[in-house]
């Protein structure tokens, strides 16, 4: 429109602002995208990057602020104005329907009327011509989130966007399958599209990206060429300060400690259709370490950790033994009081009741192992007991909130996460069983949690760690497995861990047949 | 023979009302809306046509009466539901009482009135063929709507871009929204679709079944719609199975209960019921089948955050 906007520029955002009650989550950006550049949005969870691109595809209104595409002042009231202007977003947590075919669901988003034969046909052309292979008469449902991912870039691509937008896509990914979305992505920007690229994963940032604007608390706090920038430089633009490196003291003596959790030709049949079936699991987790379990999300993790945590009672009651008797027959109740401790990946609903406050969600898990502590004669819940409990675990994880004892709900994830990891830990329990224990958790608290599950290993506890996150279980385990498929691989030690061999084996190779899965990839 | 043909003739009566609400629910609930209404849409249906036919002296103005009121009765459920996103369920069950309450009140001075009937179609010289000519050419005209509107409704659903929309707002409303369909305008189309069938179903008990006014006619015949949708498992062919074998074991038990079968007379109101069930039950074994039909958003009230 005015003729000091530059063409150059595909978009121009200025002093977009979004509130949400008394939390304003952007608060006046300015954003340039140029033509056939891959732009970086960094910044920790809950800097504002999502609601971000949420408003730039018209899934959210903003309160202020403009957008100039291709140097027009334009308002982006739907995801379909967005698409019109040429703008393709693949989301994070995927918009895929599960009960549709991979084609239903592209058709769905192209709304061009052709049949759905015709646009089987232009995905599968397309898909393979990015070297990104996809059957779309298979089912959402039964496809694993690397497969789910390329659905919705090729979706994405056959609408034939100007700038495409991608919220956290490797966080789904094996390193392989990441790679290959690299040279997509280069291929895509050599076409002249542009791309903005949010990630918090720096040193994919630092590899593809040309510019980078940093978030933090909802403003942008510098923009860089990250290519010219350190990782520990780019974390300290996100966090504001430096964050402290996590520590393992080499664990010693391991082979003689006594095996705390035993896990034992665990085998689950699938309970629902979309389910992963686990077949012929066998774990050690002896006094004194800390195993990770890698793998990427949905090849049976969260089968596995109802299993282990009892949320799911075995047939076989010796498939879970814990400090050496036999637990796959108890309830999760049993199996605490045995000494296991378990945080389970969904923090509210599993985790927490979101309703209810944290003293009582705190007595909720403990009331059965801590009884003398919480509950006196006649059943009468001690509640000046509880309570200073609570306040003791918020201190010690040093959990920020509204209110005294605020409702689970009221607290942010990570907040939530760093209360939940403690009031475990609080019970020095002798088996620790962690999934995703810092999934969403900003970079100072996730190091404090990863700090405090090594020192608990050290005291003498066993802890199992799954996580989809390489960076936290190189970090903090003393070996790494992966699952694929419902099935678990022996433990690498951590001093024969690399990423490419943990990342081979999340895409399914056996080890030592290393070169036929990189096609697989 | 006669008899024979009879029986078919009044169970394909009673099953026809059970299969056009149900039908009107699944395309509901296909959308992710569980409207727990469908025995109040029905009732006015039946009080509104009665009433029409009866004032206007023409069964056809009644019939298009039933589905307009059922129609304008589910737009209040669908205000509620979707543009205020209230609870669903209790939205529903009260949809239900005000229908039934709602009907008795406007009906009192229809109580005991002669009502019209719907004539059924009569094709000279073909109607009047023995058997065949009766049972396919010689039957009320909603019997031909109901079979009409199955085969559409799953024409619909399956081979349309817009029956596939709607599928996929059932199963992630969220993940619809952010393609940029309109959840909401369908949503309303929907439920709206779904108290017309409703009505309808209501205009076939009191223009067709018995063309006459009394209060709670439906008797319960609403429940049963939304029970079978449920245990066919969101298929429409699944619901004309159901809605026929209900029928044929209700009529069927009727005649046991009139030739003194000594079977407790309870045992014998409780066959269809548990007949369609178990039938039902039967023919969903496959689960994956069912998840995939299943709509996942069911009953979950949508407020898009913008």
């Amino acid at each position: 429109m005015s003729a000091n906007h530059d063409r150059s520029n595909l978009l121009e955002v200025r002093g977009l602002t979004k509130i949400f009650g008394t939390l304003t989550a952007c608060d006046h950006i300015d954003l340039n995208i140029a033509k056939g550049e891959i732009h970086a949005l960094l910044g920790e969870n809950g800097a504002g990057k999502s609601t971000l691109v949420k408003m730039l595809f018209g899934s959210l209104e903003p309160n202020s602020g403009e957008i100039f595409w291709d140097g027009k002042a334009v308002k982006i009231t739907s995801p379909g104005v967005a698409k019109k202007l040429g703008i393709g977003m693949v989301f994070q947590h995927f918009s895929l329907f599960e009960a549709l075919t991979a084609a239903e669901n592209i058709a769905l988003s192209l709304n061009d009327g052709s049949p759905i034969s015709t646009i089987a046909a232009k995905a599968r052309a397309l898909s393979f011509s990015y070297g990104l292979p996809l059957d779309p008469d298979s089912l959402v449902g039964d496809l694993s989130v690397g497969e789910r991912q390329r659905i919705e870039i090729i979706r994405c691509l056959l609408q034939t966007p100007q700038l495409i937008i991608l919220d956290e896509p490797t966080s789904v990914l094996t390193p392989q399958e990441a790679d290959k979305l690299f040279e997509t992505l280069e291929r895509l920007r050599s076409e002249g599209k542009s791309i903005l690229y949010i990630s918090h994963r720096l040193e994919e940032v630092k590899r593809i990206c040309d510019r980078a604007t940093v978030l933090r608390h909802g403003k942008v706090v510098g923009h860089c060429n990250p290519r010219e920038e350190t990782a520990a430089s780019l974390a300290r633009m996100m966090v504001g300060s430096e964050v402290k490196a996590v520590e393992r003291a080499p664990a010693e003596g391991i082979e003689t400690a006594p095996a705390l959790l035993e896990i034992r030709g665990l085998t689950r049949k699938p309970a629902t259709p979309f389910a992963i079936p686990l077949k012929n699991i066998n774990l050690t987790v002896r006094a004194g370490e800390v195993i990770g379990i890698a793998g990427v999300a949905g090849n049976g993790q969260g089968e596995f950790f109802e299993s282990v945590s009892g949320e799911v009672l075995q047939q076989d009651a010796g498939s879970v033994r814990i400090r050496g008797k036999d637990a796959g027959a108890l309830s999760i109740t049993g199996r605490r009081l045995m000494g296991a401790a378990f945080v389970p990946e969904e923090r509210l609903g599993h985790g927490a009741a979101p309703r209810m406050k944290l003293s009582e969600n705190l007595l909720l898990s403990r009331h059965a192992t801590d009884g003398k502590a919480f509950v006196g004669s006649g059943g009468m819940v001690k509640n000046s007991a509880v309570y200073s409990a609570a306040q003791r675990i918020i201190t010690a994880m040093d959990v920020r909130k509204s209110a005294p004892d605020p409702e689970a709900a009221a607290l942010s994830g990570g907040n939530l996460q760093k209360f939940i990891v403690g009031r475990e830990l609080d019970r020095k329990p002798s088996v620790m069983i962690v999934n995703q224990p810092t999934w969403g958790v900003d970079a100072g608290a996730a190091a404090r949690i990863r700090q405090a599950l090594i020192e608990l290993a050290r005291s003498g506890s066993a802890v199992l760690v799954i996580s989809q996150d390489l960076d936290e279980l190189f970090e903090l385990s003393d070996a790494i497995a992966v699952m694929h498929n419902g099935e678990l691989s022996a433990p690498l030690p951590i001093a024969e861990a690399t990423f490419e061999k943990i990342g081979l084996l999340m895409g399914g190779a056996e080890p030592g047949h290393a070169e036929h899965s990189l096609e697989i990839a | 023979m006669d008899i024979t043909v009879n029986i078919l003739l009044t169970i394909a009566t009673a099953a026809t009302p059970l299969l056009i609400a149900a039908i009107g629910e699944l395309v509901v609930e296909r959308s992710g809306v569980l409207n727990l209404g469908v025995e109040g849409m029905m009732i006015m249906g039946a009080v509104g046509g009665f009433g029409a036919g009866y004032l206007t002296g023409s069964p056809w103005i009644g019939l298009l009466a039933a589905i307009i009121v059922g129609a304008l009765f589910s737009l209040l459920f669908a205000v509620m539901t979707l543009s205020l996103a209230t609870n669903q369920v209790a939205t529903g069950l009260s949809l239900t009482l005000l229908g039934l309450g709602l009907s008795g009140m406007i009906g009192t001075s229809f109580v005991g009135q002669p009502g019209v009937r719907l004539p059924n179609l009569d094709i000279p010289g073909i109607s009047s063929i023995p058997v065949v000519g009766k049972l396919i050419f010689g039957q009320d005209p909603v019997f031909y709507i109901s079979i009409a509107l199955t085969a559409a409704v799953m024409w619909f659903l399956f081979r349309t871009r817009t029956g596939l929309t709607l599928r996929s707002i059932g199963d992630s409303h969220t993940s619809a929204h952010a393609l940029g369909i309109k959840v909401i305008r369908y949503r309303y189309l929907a439920v709206i679709f779904g108290g017309a069938c409703a009505g309808l179903a209501g205009g076939h008990l009191s223009l067709v079944y018995t063309p006459q006014w009394v209060e709670n006619m439906s008797a319960g015949r609403g429940w049963i719609a939304l029970a079978l949708v449920v245990f066919a498992s969101w298929r429409p062919w699944r619901v004309l199975a159901g809605a026929y074998i209900f029928g044929a074991v209700w009529i069927g038990q009727l005649h046991a209960q009139a030739f003194g079968i000594p079977v407790p007379s309870q045992f014998l109101s409780s066959l269809p019921y548990l007949a369609t069930i178990v039938v039902l039950v039967l023919i969903s074994r496959n689960k994956r089948l069912t998840m995939m039909n299943t709509p996942a958003s069911l009953g979950q009230p949508f407020v898009p955050d913008r």
